[in-house]
């Protein structure tokens, strides 16, 4: 049997990775369901009148997007490291490089990628105008996906960890802000009717940047971890 | 002249040799940050006059951008301590970066307090979410997240290289903040109030400032080489070196 | 010296207040940042010191048993 290559094994990871996720739908469902809730949070707590809900729209739903995101990612490596086959990744002769990606790319297109199509239903509950929901919606994909790639540096740093939980959002927060700046700043240009493609090209940055170096922190992050 | 430098990096892998070397350097190097720091505080209180628009309270520059600006180095220091912690295997790099985190975090909390105290008077409320003083808190969570990853390690050896990582993100996050931080704010106030005008300012408001930005970097330098000579004796405790300090100090 | 008295130096135009709690609050800062690891230092040799006092009092006393 042939040693597959780089290429094809990081195919594999990531439908593998799908696969699990999608024979456990609670773990899809449950972000989902913390966003609509937060969602409700927000008139709840600053008052139900139409403008005031607009005023705020773009950058709760980023805050929400982004907790969610944080909320997910310290699951990313956890089981694989729980039963040893992150060990057995480690060993193999595949660079650790695309592996990643690949768990990362699971991790985006089962939270991130959801969030993002599911997003204009919440928007429109927080009253946001419906010309900005397509901005809504690109911004939620690039931004979420960045937000992936970091939360799985955090992820990689932490799983070996007992208690994790607080520990890896405290990490995350500081790496998330200026995702949130852009994006968020991306749909409120967009409800203002100023135009969004800078902003969007910032997310688009971001994302190229974090594609090329994140992996790498990861790795290191998971053979650190490991080796503890 | 080669083997004079590799001598030398090579003794500063070994303990004895560091603890000796830093308890030499602060012997003067102390006393003269302290006398520099007294010097510079009395000649920016007693010694210049006011600014004409913000009056006395400007005073506080003479803490607030020192502070700021020490806080920024020193997270570069543990980011390339970390870097040399990893890259090279040297242990000693790896206390220095471990050791340099919280001292970190002290600065920036001064350079936050002091920020916040200045806008007061400046600008009538205590906290305003300008561009500096958001970087501030943000670089602050940044040095925290350092120190928190590192208590939670049971296993030091890998606490370190894992904070050494987290630092070198942090490191590339850091400019990625400020441009971000500094962008949202002109988004927000477009008529924004420098906090001072930097390429005005007097050279007799200057000079002082420059010793003290030189003063905190040296007071930066003694509180790391103070918290590595601790953590150094903590981890060499079963050495014939330190066994025979402690029965110096402690055993009469 | 810019300020004329003691109680304008204080004061400095109602600024004195802020001036003095950032200049208070840094020193003091200052000096626990300084003073937190010569503590744990002398703190550590004084503690090893005695461990070791004891160890060699224990490993003396039960040679002199033996005899």
């Amino acid at each position: 049997m042939s040693v597959p290559g780089s290429w094809q094994f990081c195919v594999r990871l990531l439908r593998r990775q799908l696969l699990l996720a999608v024979r456990r739908p609670i773990d899809i469902g449950n972000p989902l369901l913390f966003f609509t809730m937060v969602v409700v949070l927000f008139p709840l707590g600053l008052g139900p009148a139409p403008e005031q809900l607009t005023g705020f729209a773009p950058g709760a739903l980023w805050i929400i997007a982004l907790l969610s995101n944080l909320l997910t990612s310290d699951s990313v490596f956890r089981s694989d490291f729980d039963d040893g086959s992150l060990e057995q990744l480690l060993l193999a002769p595949q660079p650790l490089y695309l592996s990643v990606l690949a768990y990362i790319g699971a991790h985006w297109l089962t939270t991130g990628l959801l969030l993002a199509v599911l997003s204009p239903l919440f928007a429109l509950m927080l009253n946001l105008p419906v010309y900005a929901l397509s901005t809504l919606v690109f911004s939620l994909l690039l931004g979420t996906a960045v937000l992936s790639l970091l939360g799985g540096i955090g992820a990689a740093l932490t799983v070996g960890l007992k208690r994790g939980g607080m520990l890896i959002s405290l990490l995350l927060l500081p790496l998330y802000m200026p995702v949130l700046i852009f994006g968020s700043a991306a749909v409120q240009a967009s409800v203002s009717g100023i135009p969004t493609g800078p902003y969007l090209a910032i997310l688009g940055a971001m994302l190229c940047l974090a594609i090329a170096l994140a992996p790498l922190a990861v790795a290191a992050g998971l053979r650190i971890s490991i080796d503890a | 002249m080669a083997a004079a430098m590799w001598s030398f990096f090579y003794k500063l892998g070994s303990p004895p040799w560091l603890y000796a070397i830093s308890g030499v350097i602060l012997r003067w190097l102390l006393p003269g940050t302290l006398l520099a720091l007294a010097v510079g505080m009395v000649w920016g209180l007693l010694f210049t006059s006011p600014d004409f628009r913000q009056g006395n309270s400007y005073r506080i520059i003479y803490i607030h951008v020192p502070a700021a600006v020490v806080a920024l180095a020193g997270y570069y220091v543990m980011a390339l301590a970390g870097a040399i912690s990893l890259v090279w295997r040297m242990k000693m790099a790896d206390v220095a970066m471990k050791a340099a985190a919280p001292i970190g975090a002290a600065f920036t909390f001064i350079a936050l307090f002091t920020g916040a105290v200045w806008g007061k008077p400046t600008w009538g409320t205590w906290w305003v979410w300008d561009a500096r003083i958001t970087s501030m808190l943000i670089l602050l969570f940044l040095y925290l997240g350092v120190v928190v990853l590192y208590e939670a390690f049971d296993n030091k050896e890998a606490a370190g290289k894992a904070c050494a990582v987290l630092s070198l993100v942090g490191m590339v996050n850091i400019p990625i903040v400020y441009k971000s931080v500094d962008w949202w704010y002109s988004l927000h106030q477009p008529a924004s109030i420098k906090f001072t005008g930097e390429s005005t300012i007097d050279s007799s408001m200057l000079y002082p400032l420059l010793l003290m930005i030189a003063s905190f970097y040296t007071l930066f330098f003694c509180c790391l080489l103070l918290n590595i000579r601790a953590e150094l004796l903590k981890r060499e405790a079963r050495t014939q070196w330190v066994k025979k300090l402690a029965r110096v100090v402690g055993g009469h | 010296m810019y300020f004329d008295s003691l109680h304008a130096l204080l004061t400095m135009d109602g600024h004195g207040a802020y001036v003095w709690t950032a200049y208070g609050v840094t020193i003091l800062v200052i000096v626990a940042a300084l003073c937190a690891p010569l503590r744990r230092r002398r703190r550590f040799l004084l503690q090893l010191g005695a461990e070791l006092k004891r160890a060699q009092g224990v490993a003396v006393g039960s040679t002199r048993e033996e005899r």
